[in-house]
């Protein structure tokens, strides 16, 4: 049957005009990694690869007729995403490229909202190109560059030798605010390891939170900054737009303010105990069901009461995903922790409403 | 008894069909099959993606990864009609008077039998493509409902529209009704004399196969347990009357139907494999295929009534003789 054949994986490449995609897509395509890989773009533009496993489509955003505005898919991808599954053996995995000015959410509930492209492949990770010379002024005229920040898994600062190194400092904090759990990597020239953009498994819930426990500490993955921030860490530290201590949302209030500063997306971290079933369950339903056009991402870690496995949790918009991941270790806290992204978010009421979920 | 002369392919079945009587196979690859004293191939494009017969079954139709259109006899002669370039060719029809309409991204076309072409640019991509059966009209199936247009005069376009994306399309035999899929889990119809909607939903997944019986009473279609057929004898289509539902299975998916030429009996094509034969008037129904490999994506009857081509997307193909 169908359902037992392997989900192809599948990585979406966002990011601006001049962001260097295309540099990156020619070295997925031509260097020697031992896997093959089918590429969607949206024009063979600069592509300069001759390669029928490229597929050009027109980027093509449906909403479906069920009255949430939220739920958008990419038809284009449904349909090229079942021409190419019909020949499988072909390829290993398949990458998305979109435009600079792409929307990435429609992208990724494809590979959720679509029964046919669901079963047979699975989004790995999406990925953000981000111009660090450019990031200021896009982050000033343009929603799109921060929600391609804000949804990404992994973020490739490119360009990293056209700045300063406060300049740098600046971008990295600023691509931190809007996205506290994406792993960031610096390079010139796209010049990041393929392995740190492909076969990630973000998306994959025995593997996102098993591959990264720490990635609700707030704090860098990639050890570029120089302390951790705890829960009630309240130091100036200008480059933390995020709120570690859920009491003020204002980023204008944090003291020093830049030109970066023009971001609307925000992250709310939650942490509390152990939960109770009865109680989280139709708490974060709720949440996604009222807030789902407000949320572009959230993932969590939930400890369960009385259930000896952590329980993970994912979600884009109003769809969401949880699966027992493993057992909990003899060492390791009961503790439930929980990060919003997205915008217009009541960090107060969602503390305070997740936290009346504790079991008693 | 039903005999199987099973036909066992490398790949996904897009399309099985007779052409003059002789049964073929074309494959996602852009291999297509057949069987005439022996088995036969030939390469029609590098990734073949849909494909259609006329209504004469003397040729078929096929659109591909490579960008062309192309023509194949029941010899095995093939002709190229067309090509757009690098982009894929994603629905083909065929029409009266030797006319052909294809989709690219964003574009239709129809070709003449003289070989003039007529280019229709749509603002979203075009789904599907369908010749009316009257006329020379073409229905395209698009974002938020469907576009007609007649290929032989300059004018403007019909806009139907319905909210939602719709992404496969048919007239009725005679050409009343227009009948879409939906990206949901529906379709959507249309009476063209008065554009007045019908709604068919319920459906647990989408529907991608549609048949319509003889003389066009009943519409067949697949996308639940069942085979889902909408009665269309009155004025009205379907609208406040119940379908039918054929040969139900508890645990798997009707993934294709095919109504017979000219009885009101369904070939129903099931997720694992498995073809039944269903009669509307009394919902008896004949095991025609034990399951097999994979989901049966195509089957086309031959004009002599006696035998059923099905096509799988595991590419166990065959041919099913009913009177044994």
């Amino acid at each position: 049957m169908t359902e037992t054949q392997t989900q192809i994986p599948v990585t979406v490449l966002t990011g601006y005009l001049g962001s260097g995609k295309t540099t990156l897509l020619n070295r997925i395509l031509s260097e020697n990694h031992g896997k093959r890989y089918a590429v969607i773009v949206n024009e063979f533009g600069e592509i300069g690869i001759d390669n029928d496993l490229i597929v050009e489509s027109d980027e093509e955003i449906y909403e479906m007729n069920n009255g949430c505005v939220c739920c958008t898919v990419r038809g284009d991808l449904i349909r090229v995403v079942e021409g190419l599954m019909r020949r499988p053996g072909r390829f290993d995995a398949i990458v998305v490229e979109t435009t600079g000015l792409a929307d990435p959410v429609p992208v990724a509930q494809t590979f959720f909202m679509d029964d046919d492209v669901r079963s047979k492949t699975k989004l790995d990770a999406v990925v953000a190109l981000v111009d660090a010379k450019h990031l200021p002024l896009r982050l000033k005229d343009s929603r799109e560059a921060e929600d391609q920040i804000a949804f990404a898994d992994v973020v490739v600062l490119n360009k990293t030798d056209l700045v300063t190194s406060d300049e740098l400092r600046d971008v990295e904090a600023a691509v931190r605010a809007i996205n506290p759990s994406a792993r960031i990597h610096r390079t010139t020239r796209a010049g990041v390891a393929l392995d740190q953009v492909l076969d990630r498994g973000a998306f994959d819930l025995k593997r996102v939170l098993a591959d990264d426990p720490h990635f609700l500490d707030a704090h860098d993955h990639d050890h570029h900054h120089d302390h951790e921030c705890g829960p009630n860490c309240d130091h100036d530290h200008h480059h933390h737009h995020h709120d570690h201590d859920h009491h003020d949302h204002d980023h204008h209030e944090h003291g020093a303010v830049s030109p970066i500063h023009d971001v609307t997306v925000q992250s709310v971290s939650l942490r509390g105990g152990e939960m109770d079933s009865k109680k989280f369950f139709p708490w974060i339903e709720k949440i996604t069901q009222m807030e789902g056009p407000n949320i572009l991402r959230l993932k969590g870690i939930i400890a369960i009461k009385d259930d000896p496995d952590r329980y993970v949790i994912q979600g884009v918009h109003m769809i969401i995903e949880g699966d027992h991941q493993r057992a909990w270790k003899d060492d390791e806290k009961h503790e439930s922790r929980l990060v919003f992204i997205g915008r217009e978010l009541d960090a107060e009421r969602l503390k305070r409403s997740f936290e009346a979920c504790q079991a008693a | 008894m039903p005999t199987v002369a099973p036909l066992d392919l490398d790949g996904h079945c897009v399309t099985a069909s007779f052409l003059d009587d002789i049964p073929f196979f074309a494959l996602a690859d852009g291999m297509v099959h057949w069987l005439d004293h022996g088995q036969r191939s030939v390469r029609l494009h590098d990734g073949l993606l849909s494909a259609t017969t006329t209504a004469k079954n003397d040729l078929m139709i096929s659109g591909g990864e490579d960008g062309k259109v192309m023509t194949l006899t029941s010899a095995g002669v093939t002709a190229e009609l067309a090509s757009v370039g690098k982009k894929w060719v994603t629905s083909v029809a065929s029409g009266p008077q030797g006319a052909v309409a294809y989709a690219s991204g964003r574009n239709a076309w129809v070709r003449f039998a003289d070989g003039k072409t007529k280019e229709f640019a749509h603002p979203r991509s075009v789904e599907g493509v369908a010749f009316s059966p009257k006329g020379m009209r073409i229905g395209v199936a698009r974002y938020n409902g469907a576009t007609l247009h007649f290929p032989a005069a300059d004018g403007t376009p019909t806009e139907l529209q319905w909210d939602g994306a719709h992404t496969g399309i048919t007239f009725s035999p005679d050409g009343a009704f227009l009948v879409t899929t939906m990206q949901e889990n529906a379709l959507h119809g249309w009476k063209l004399v008065d554009a007045k909607h019908m709604r068919m939903t319920g459906y647990p997944a989408k529907v991608k196969s549609l048949s319509w019986s003889a003389k066009g009473k009943w519409l067949a279609s697949s996308g639940a347990p069942a085979a889902i057929v909408w009665p269309f004898t009155g004025k009205d289509g379907p609208m406040g009357k119940a379908p039918l539902e054929l040969g139900t299975r508890g645990n798997t998916m009707v993934t294709s139907v095919a109504c017979h030429p000219s009885e009101d009996i369904v070939a129903i094509g099931y997720e694992d494999g498995m073809v039944l034969a269903v009669r509307f008037a009394d919902a008896k129904e004949v095991l025609l295929r034990r399951p097999g490999k994979g989901a049966i994506t195509s089957m086309a009857w031959d004009k002599e009534e006696r035998r059923l081509a099905f096509g799988s997307a595991a590419g166990d193909c065959g041919v099913i003789d009913i009177t044994g």
